[in-house]
Formats: C-alpha cells, structure tokens, sequence
C-alpha cells in the first residue's frame, strides 16, 4: 500500500480504522474429543520412527549386524541388486502375482457378496461355504492347490486370490445387510428398479464396507505372496530371500523384509487415498 | 381410473382453469380404502377404516399417538408387505411419500437424490425446477448432510413433487423442525399443493397444523375413523377468523384432550 492511499484513506473517513493484518479471533475453546484435523504426510511419522531407532541402534552398536544388518548396508544392498537388476526382476514379478491375486480376489468376493446379500437362494447357498474357507488357514491349502495345479503360476495367483476374496465379502456383505431399510423403502415409494436399486442404494450404502474389506485384502494379498514364494518358487521377492537364507545372507533377507514392508505400507495408503476421495460424502472421525 | 387422471394433470399443467370444478364430481376418488384392518400380533392396529380422497383434496389426519395413523399411511404407500390384515385400498399411479425424517442418501448430492427413480430424459433439468421451487436453487451439487434439517426436508419436498403425484403422503412431515421454521413450511406446502394439485394425506399430531393446511380433517380413534371435519377456506387461512377456535377445541376434544386445561 503507497503512503498516498494510506493519507487519502484517513482523510476521507478519520474515525475508520484501517483492517488490521491480522483480525481478531476470540472464540471458547470447547473440548474436543475427535482426533482433530488431519494433517498431511502425517503417516509417514509411525515408519520414519521405526526407522530411526533401527539406525540409532545399528550406529550404536546395540544391535549386532549378524541379528539385524544395518539400514545403510541394506540400502547398498539394495543399490547392487538394482545395478545388476535383479531386485527389479523379483519384484516385478512378485507384484504382477500380488495384482492378479487382488483383482480376481476382489472380483469374486464382490460378486459373491452381492448374491449373497440380495438373495436369500444365494446367501444360502454361499456363505455356508465361505465361512469354511474362512476357518481354514490359507497355508493349510497349498498341499492340496499343488497336487491340482502344480508349482506354476496359477497356483500361487489362486492361492493369493483365496486369501483376498474372504476380507472382501465378509466386510461387503456386512455392510449390505446393514443398509438401513429406511433408505430401501424410500427406494421403493420412488419407484426405482431393480438395476437403479443395487446402482444408487446398495453399491454406496456397501461401499465403505468393501474399501475395509480392501485394506484387510491387500495386506493378505502380500502375506499370501511370501508364503507361496519362500515355499516353492524360483522367483520372486520370497524365492530372492530364500535363497539368501541358504548363503547366509542377513542383508538380502532384511531387504526383502523392508521391501514387503514398503509395498504393504504404499499399497494401503493407495487404497485409503481412494476411499477417502470415493466416501467424500461420510462425516466421520477419521474427517 | 387412469382417464380421470389425465384430467387432473391437464389441469394441473394448465393454471388458467380452475381445478375446484374436479371437486364437485362425487363418485371419482383419488384414494379410496374400504374395511382397511391392520395388526401386529394378536391386538388390531386398524379396525376397519373407511377413507376417500378427492382428487386434489388435502386430507389431514390426526390422532394420539400410537392409534395407527403411520400404520394407515404405510398401507397406502404400500409400504407393508409383512402386516397382518384385509381391506380394499386404491390409489392412484403416482404416489410419493414423505417421511418425517428427509430420507436423503447421504452418498448422493442433493440433485442425485431429487432425480432418484425419475426416468425421464429431463430429470435433472426438471429436479432444478423443483428444488428452485423449494428455494434451493444454487445447491444441487451439496451433501445433504451440508444441508441444515428445514433445507433437508424443502429438498424431501422437491423430490416427491418433481415426480408429479397424484397423491402426496406425508408422515409428520415437519415435525422435526422448530415452529418458525414449520410456519415457513406450511406456507411452502401450501403454494406446492396449490401449483401441482396433489391429492394430499398429511398425517400429523398439530391441531393447529391441520387446521391450517386441510380441506378436510379426520381423526383416528381406536383403529377407525371417529370424527370427520371439513375446514372453510377461510377458517384454515386466518387465525381470528370466526369458527376457527370453536374447530379447533372441537378437535381436541374428539382427541381425548381436556379443552379447558389446554386452552390459552
Ligand atoms: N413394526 C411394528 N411392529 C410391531 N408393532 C408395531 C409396528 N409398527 C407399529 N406398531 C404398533 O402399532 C401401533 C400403531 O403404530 P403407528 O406407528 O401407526 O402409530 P401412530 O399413530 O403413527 O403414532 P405416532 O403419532 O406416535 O407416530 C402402535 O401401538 C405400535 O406400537
Ligand atoms: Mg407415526
């Protein structure tokens, strides 16, 4: 602001006082018992303290190389497997198994659960059998998945993808049958179909539903992962640290580690970024 | 059925002629119910309700709580399936209800929710009309929950009358909202009405409500129809107007409600 605005300003209007820089913002303070706004990056904050205290106690000499190899080690680790390109190898394909796992994993699981839950033929014919496989573990079933299927690719996505598709209907079809009727029968007073039913009531009302479901299922899709490439495989993150396992190879193994750890930390907050963008509409704690 | 009805909508549509003319045929209803009986377990809810609706009427309902007036009202809107009972009960094709909650879907915007079931391939320029008519124009892309309880209910409002009913069912539609804010509504209401020319069933425990908004009253007592009331047009309008009290305690009384000790 010029000094000419400033003199003109007080010559036209003397007892008005210019806005202050910085107006007045008196309120009471009322206890607030949600978490507060949310800040950005702020998940990074768990890890990066994780990380410090491996690196303070590394430095320190608290924590012998031959327990745990240093962070600095496994970052040159990391830095030769990639110069020689086999971290990137592994992981590509540990990552196209984890994707093909999720996908058929959470194709089945919704469309189980929407039978499941809009019928009473398929909630009869369909939860029975999914609550047995929930009482199996998935490790329980690769004996067998390997007597049918043999060690090859299809066992290992098939493996993931029953690992996947239980988290997703279990929490899809929990949230279906939650639905509150009253929003069913306003469906009905305004005459919608079928079709228009299950598109403007049911997939939203069961939406958060199935986005926990996910986050339960992308994590399980990465447990499943290492299972089925330390047993049998010759590819792979898993297979990489198995066979670092036979030469002794601390620093390889704990990369392995870091990278599943990453990959599931990265993966979940893919999925919440969607969820929060997809339910922009909820009022809730997490704000 | 469907032949007196294109009338109605020719009418309606039409705001030169004067749509009382409907009225004075006798023999066409909008609703009829005959012999309506509802229960849950063993005790009646309903006990044989008779009702007829003109075309256009606005019928307000009371009655104290508990004697079966959302029971009638879910009946008509065919809302349920798994009651016990027997009756004859003939509505028009269009129906639309609104309920004493606003009954938004919370993860639809507030125009997504007026055009909720509309097939039309106007949908939503016809749903702006309808929330401009409400006065809400300007927030169709909002959350209901951004919404305060009166807008919510002005946008329940839009959505059953974008749809052009033959007969509107409000269950306490307002009586959730304070007084000033149902004062404005009753105004809101009635220019609605007055512009679409609904068959109306309004189901509320306001006196002064029913009163004020209805061509006729009917009260419910012990599962039937116990007292029926027509309303002058100008007793419903002005507060002061002479006959207008005397309707009033009459009302309450049929109500079971000591006049003396309520009136002020
Ligand atoms: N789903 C139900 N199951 C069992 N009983 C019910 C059910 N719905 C209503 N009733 C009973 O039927 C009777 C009439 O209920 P209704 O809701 O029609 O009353 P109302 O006249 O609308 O009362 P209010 O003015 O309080 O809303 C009540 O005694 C109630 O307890
Ligand atoms: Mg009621």
């Amino acid at each position: 602001m010029s000094a000419a605005t400033a003199v003109r300003r007080t010559a036209v209007a003397p007892h008005q006082d210019p806005a202050p820089a910085h107006p007045k913002d008196v309120r009471p303070t009322g206890r607030r018992l949600g978490p507060g706004r949310r800040r950005r990056l702020a998940w990074l904050l768990g890890p990066s303290a994780l990380l410090l205290l491996w690196t303070v106690a590394s430095a320190t000499g608290l924590l012998d190389p031959r327990i745990l190899s240093e962070p600095w080690t496994v970052v040159a680790t990391a830095g030769e497997l990639i110069a020689d390109g086999r971290l990137q190898e592994n992981l590509a394909i540990s990552a196209q198994r984890a994707g093909l796992g999720l996908f058929f994993g959470i194709v089945v699981g919704a469309v189980l659960a929407l039978l499941s839950g809009l019928s009473r033929a398929g909630e009869a014919l369909i939860d029975g059998p999914v609550q047995i496989k929930r009482a199996i573990p998935g490790l329980a079933l690769i004996p067998l998945l390997i007597l049918w299927f043999g060690i090859d690719e299809t066992m290992k996505v098939l493996t993931i993808t029953l690992g996947v598709f239980v988290p997703i209907y279990l929490q899809t079809h929990a949230a279906l049958r939650g639905i509150d009727l009253r929003y069913v029968e306003l469906a009905q007073t305004v005459g919608l179909s079928r079709a228009g039913f299950i598109r403007r009531v049911v997939l939203p009302g069961a939406l958060p539903g199935f986005f926990l479901g996910l986050r339960f299922a992308v994590t399980g899709a990465w447990v499943s992962l290492v299972v089925v490439e330390q047993i049998n495989s010759t590819s792979g993150i898993g297979y990489m640290m198995e066979l670092a396992r036979t030469y002794g190879q601390t620093n390889i193994i704990v990369l392995g580690l870091a990278v599943y750890g990453i990959l599931g930390l990265l993966s979940d907050g893919i999925v919440r970024f969607i969820e929060r963008k997809a339910l922009s509409w909820q009022r809730t704690l997490a704000g | 059925m469907a032949a007196h009805f294109g009338g109605l909508t020719a009418v309606g549509s039409s705001p030169g002629t004067t749509p009382r003319t409907l009225r004075e045929a006798p023999t066409v209803s909008a609703v009829s119910v005959r012999g309506l009986i509802r229960g849950f377990g063993p005790k009646g809810v309903l006990n044989g309700v008779d009702l007829d609706i003109a075309p256009g009427e606005f019928v307000a309902l009371l009655g104290p709580s508990g004697c079966g007036k959302s029971t009638l009202l879910r009946a008509l809107a065919g809302l349920d399936h798994d009651v016990k009972g027997s009756g004859v009960i003939s509505v028009p094709d269009r129906v639309s209800v609104v309920f004493q909650d606003s009954r938004l879907l919370p993860w639809d915007s507030v125009l997504g929710n007026v055009t909720l079931g509309l097939r039309d391939h106007d949908a939503d320029a016809k749903a702006r009309k309808a929330l401009a008519e409400v006065g809400l124009a300007g927030r169709e892309k909002a959350w209901p929950h951004e919404l305060s309880g009166g807008e919510q209910q002005r946008v329940a409002l839009a959505r059953s009358l974008v749809r052009e009913p033959q007969l509107l069912l409000a269950d306490e539609p307002f009586g959730a909202l304070d007084a000033l804010t149902r004062i404005k509504m009753h105004g809101l209401l009635r220019d609605l009405v007055a512009a679409h020319r609904p068959a109306v069933l309004l189901v509320t425990h306001d006196v002064d409500e029913a009163i004020a908004l209805a061509d006729r009253i009917v009260v419910l007592d012990s599962g039937r129809v116990a007292t029926v009331r027509k309303v002058a047009p100008e007793i419903g309008t002005a507060v002061d107007a002479a006959g207008h009290e005397a309707l009033r305690r009459n009302l309450l009384t049929a109500l079971g409600v000591d006049v003396a000790a309520s009136s002020h």
